[in-house]
């Protein structure tokens, strides 16, 4: 299909329904249709990895890698337990974990594998494998979302990751699962009666959506601080999936983006988007913020494309 | 039938490092030990409650997280695998435990009738938190008492300090009501550390005390400041600096744990028993008790 290191990038919703309850509303139903274009895209890809940052998954010690080649165990949300259980079955790239943390730890990082039985996998991960993947036809690994890492410290570990496919030559579907507005109701609900929790958090979402659908991936990586204080409940220091997946994609403005699905899911943005590296778009889009490593001098950005 | 009753509260940190650090039979990793001033307060602890006279354990943790109002344990028996998502290379414990459903529901309807949100768990597949286990191994190793585990509804975040603090002293009065209608004697467990600053790196061997310090002095500061309150019975005075103490120190008092036992026993005005306080991986950790007998109360440190 292609020769890109990241075949695209997925940003996917972390809530359950989707994948227990697809029926209970009609916005689910059209996450979880949107889930499986994606699966069929996946399948038709070239990728050899699919590489998940969950935002459910928090780290303190570094950050951590999924390894467990046969990560298998009934999980229970904590909020959505009524729903159902989550049984699950992943096939995880022990290796290429491991060379992930080679290549974050020769750029400072600090970070492990993990690979301990009955390792409680999070929702979030597991409702995007399970809807992607379901047959584990490609290997995987997540990598934790470390609590206390910010900008800096986030990109360079999508740097790190990205460094393990080069070297390995591995293709890859980046997944990264997190809401877009993450405020929920916080009362029970009526599947039904589901929407945007405020004006404000759709208005938000729809504006990020506009950015997905420009493939402007660098640009909202660079709005994560005010996106942040605007749609994000504070509950951890930074919103860092943009950062992640604009680092690990190769930090440009250059992919076709598709907004497959948008929905609340209990109050919270939902969203399933594809992110394809293109060399059709350049020359109408910058970016500002410098890289965080070291001054490079002008950066030329509207010449740069996908590459890896 | 006599009311019901608690006969101790105890703020009980949950790092599954002092497990770790026990060796237990249920928990995998093995240690060379670890955290002494911790554990031998938690043996002290234990000790007393051996001696003590209740009937079931009811634990508020924050390792159990609910956006969507506050949640109860539901079913008799729980037993499964917990490993710590956070720090499974020390816990990866096997748990068997009973719980009171019949009391879980009454604290679960008072609460819900005082205007709370609220929910039975009732999923025979759900994993007990790591901080529930932690704590009550460390206090009652036989776990020959039934339990309840109350989750942690994030209201700080979702709406504010005051926010959390008024809810936690609600739930805490619905339970204390519950307990009085149940005619059983009950020991509550806040299950949390107080200053919450983690480093971000371990020592190769994680039991290594000579790398143990707590993140920072201000960490410390605060945690004294708030002990000599528990010391004095200032406990009033404790919950009115807590928005502070907890913004300060991120602490783990933001889940809510201490401020609804508080609410449940009334807020004490005598002094709290200390059992110890030592840092984990930089966060500061105390075990205290309020034990409302006034001849059943100690001096242990």
């Amino acid at each position: 299909m292609s020769d890109e290191i990241i075949q695209f990038g997925l940003y996917v919703p972390p809530h359950p329904h989707p994948l227990l309850a697809p029926d209970a509303n009609p916005g689910y139903k059209r996450l979880r249709e949107a889930y499986d274009q994606c699966k069929d895209r996946i399948e038709k890809s070239d990728a050899d990895i699919i590489i998940v940052y969950s935002t459910t998954w928090p780290s303190i010690i570094g950050h951590q890698f999924q390894a467990n080649p046969n990560s298998e165990w009934v999980h229970v949300d904590d909020d959505f337990h009524y729903m159902g259980s989550m049984p699950y079955s992943f096939t995880m790239d022990s290796e290429f974990a491991a060379r992930c943390v080679e290549k974050a730890e020769s750029r400072g990082l600090q970070a492990r594998t993990v690979n301990y039985d009955a390792f409680p996998i999070d929702t979030g991960s597991i409702t995007a494998l399970s809807l992607l993947n379901p047959d584990n036809r490609i290997p995987s690994t997540i990598v934790s979302s470390n609590m206390y890492a910010n900008r800096s410290e986030t990109i360079v570990l999508g740097k790190s990751i990205r460094d393990a496919l080069i070297e390995t030559g591995k293709k890859a579907v980046v997944v990264v699962v997190s809401s877009l507005s993450n405020r929920m109701f916080t009362e029970p609900i009526d599947p039904i009666d589901d929407r945007i929790h405020s004006q404000k958090d759709d208005d938000w979402n729809r504006k990020i959506l506009e950015f997905f659908e420009g493939g402007r991936l660098e640009d909202l990586s660079q709005l994560s601080r005010e996106i942040h204080g605007q749609i994000r409940v504070q509950k951890v220091v930074a919103y860092k999936p943009a950062w992640w997946m604009a680092s690990t994609m190769g930090q440009h403005n250059n992919y076709t983006g598709e907004v497959l699905a948008y929905e609340a899911l209990h109050g919270s943005g939902g969203a399933v988007i594809q992110l394809t590296p293109s060399h059709g778009s350049m020359g109408d889009k910058e970016f500002d913020e410098d890289d965080v490593e070291y001054y490079h001098g002008d950066r030329d950005v509207l010449d740069k494309g996908g590459t890896p | 039938m006599p009311k019901g009753k608690i006969v101790l509260g105890t703020l009980a940190p949950h790092p599954p490092h002092v497990v770790y650090a026990e060796n237990p039979e249920q928990n995998e990793p093995i240690s060379e030990g670890g955290w002494e001033t911790l554990r031998w307060g938690y043996n002290r602890l234990a000790r007393k409650l051996e001696k003590i006279d209740y009937d079931v354990m009811v634990v508020f943790t924050p390792h159990w997280q609910t956006y969507i109002g506050t949640h109860f344990l539901g079913l008799p028996r729980f037993a499964s695998k917990s490993v710590d998502p956070i720090f499974p290379n020390i816990f990866r414990y096997s748990y068997d435990l009973k719980v009171d459903v019949e009391l879980s529901e009454l604290m679960c309807k008072k609460a819900s009738e005082s205007g709370l949100i609220t929910r039975m768990m009732t999923n025979p597949d759900f994993r007990v938190d790591y901080g529930t286990i932690t704590s009550c191994h460390m206090l009652n190793p036989k776990w020959d008492k039934p339990i309840i585990t109350i989750s942690s509804n994030r209201s700080t975040h979702y709406y504010s300090p005051e926010v959390m603090i008024e809810q936690a002293l609600a739930l805490g009065k619905a339970c204390s009501e519950a307990i009085e209608e149940s005619g059983k004697k009950v020991v509550l467990v806040s299950s949390h550390s107080l200053s919450h600053r983690h480093f971000v790196t371990e020592s190769p061997l994680p039991e290594d005390m000579s790398r143990e310090r707590i993140y920072n002095h201000s960490q410390y500061v605060w945690d004294m400041a708030l002990i000599d309150l528990f010391r004095e019975g200032k406990m009033r005075e404790a919950i009115d600096i807590m928005p502070e103490f907890t913004e300060q120190t991120i602490a783990e008092t933001e889940g809510g744990g201490l401020i609804w036992m508080m609410g449940a026993m009334g807020m004490p005005d005598y002094p709290a028993e200390i059992y110890g306080y030592q840092s984990v991986i930089g966060t500061g950790n105390c075990i205290a008790a309020w034990v409302p007998e006034a001849n059943k109360r100690e001096i242990v440190l």
